[in-house]
């Protein structure tokens, strides 16, 4: 019988060689790429759950009501109630899950000054002094509650 | 294989009056650990923020809260949000000084005098957009936008190519040294994914940063998009951003 092509041993080689390597790379690629990869865009579904699981550190000012219900109370009529509680006490979700765990004392003039100071760039309505006008050697909380910073009261 | 009565019924209701979502819920609260139910759906939100140029007071609780929420690395000091002082000088409007001493994370320190130019603050951090550049240009898919509107990094995926911190526009990425991967802002999507707002929001005096939710009908922010005048950081490069500024001034790049 005649065959349609001469020579074709080198051919059948070659076309061996391709098929081994295509073997290997769908095998390399079902090994490597995980299973998630592509199930809604080019990327790993599963690295979405990951960044869901960190770890948080601030608890929310809904929890902190939880407990502390009288503060929030305490701060309604101020202009201070719109302000998170964590603003000024820190990240404690830590405390939140654990009340035994302590809070740091807030660190009072420095953290009213952060922003009460007075600088060029707040803008106008922000309520700001120079505190060495403003109070001298005077701490802040000598007049002013936190939680309730007006002193027309009482 | 036996399948009792009791058994296939239990499964036909699931599959008859179920979603995927509640059956798996309903799994976790009879397995006694009903904190593992996730209710949280990808497809019923589109994030966005709102930051409000004209409250922002420069304190840098938002830098803070985010160093701590998020491990952000202190050597070298990188942010994921930071906050810039613009400074305008009326004779050379075109030419504005900026400073971000520490990204502002304690504050500003007194630096202009009172009617000489303007001053003002303004928060920075990523912008989340919707048509990303660093999403496209990462070459094994470790960055993307998810269904609900956050870019995030994929950090077992990151082969730390650095692509992506040069195609941001903004210059909301970097690179950790610690994993030698790239990091930047995930909107706090480990709180999102918990009904709760990113740190920033949470911390900030003065509610010039607010978390928005493009897809909830209530969300307030349709009335304020409708109400105000509303800018994104360099519209001219169609990054589709979805940090929305109100009272951004033209200097700020």
């Amino acid at each position: 019988m005649k065959r349609p092509f001469k020579d074709v041993e080198h051919l059948i080689r070659l076309a061996a060689l391709f098929a081994a390597g295509l073997l290997v790379f769908a095998v390399a690629r079902a090994e490597l790429v995980p299973e998630d990869f592509g199930k809604y865009g080019h990327y790993r579904a599963g690295a979405i759950d990951d960044a869901a699981a960190w770890p948080r550190s601030y608890a929310g000012r809904a929890r902190c009501t939880e407990c502390h219900d009288d503060v929030v109370t305490a701060a309604a009529p101020a202009k201070h109630k719109v302000i998170g509680c964590e603003t000024c006490h820190g990240a404690l979700l830590k405390h939140a899950d654990n009340p035994e765990v302590a809070v740091a004392k807030a660190d009072g003039p420095v953290l009213c000054l952060r922003c009460h100071a007075a600088n060029t760039g707040k803008p106008a309505h922000q309520p700001t002094v120079v505190a060495k006008d403003h109070s001298d050697e005077d701490t802040c909380v000598s007049c002013h509650k936190a939680h309730d910073p007006r002193t027309d009261q009482e | 294989m036996d399948t009792t009565r009791r058994d296939f019924l239990m499964v036909g209701t699931k599959l008859l009056v179920m979603t995927a979502a509640t059956a798996s819920a309903l799994e976790h609260v009879m397995a006694g650990t009903p904190d593992a139910v996730t209710t949280y759906s990808t497809a019923e939100h589109w994030w966005a923020m709102l930051i409000d140029v004209e409250k922002c007071i420069g304190g840098g609780q938002c830098v803070r809260a985010c160093k701590i929420e998020n491990d952000v690395v202190d050597e070298p000091m990188y942010f994921r949000t930071w906050v810039e002082r613009y400074h305008v000088n009326m004779s050379d409007p075109d030419h504005p000084v900026v400073d971000s001493p520490d990204g502002g994370i304690d504050g500003f320190t007194e630096k202009y005098a009172d009617g000489d130019g303007k001053t003002f603050f303004v928060p920075k951090m990523c912008n989340h957009c919707a048509d990303s550049p660093c999403t496209q240009v990462c070459p094994v898919g470790a960055t993307f936008c998810t269904n609900d509107g956050v870019v995030l990094v994929d950090k077992d995926y990151c082969v730390g190519c650095r692509y992506c911190v040069q195609a941001c526009p903004y210059g909301c990425r970097y690179l950790d040294p610690r994993t030698h991967t790239a990091d930047k802002c995930t909107l706090c999507y480990h709180r999102l994914t918990r009904g709760m707002i990113p740190a920033c929001c949470e911390v900030c005096p003065t509610g010039a940063r607010q978390i928005a939710d493009l897809k909830n009908p209530t969300d307030p922010i349709h009335e304020y998009l409708r109400t105000h005048k509303i800018q994104v950081l360099k519209p001219q490069m169609a990054t589709g951003a979805k940090v929305y500024y109100n009272g951004l001034d033209g200097a700020v790049r």
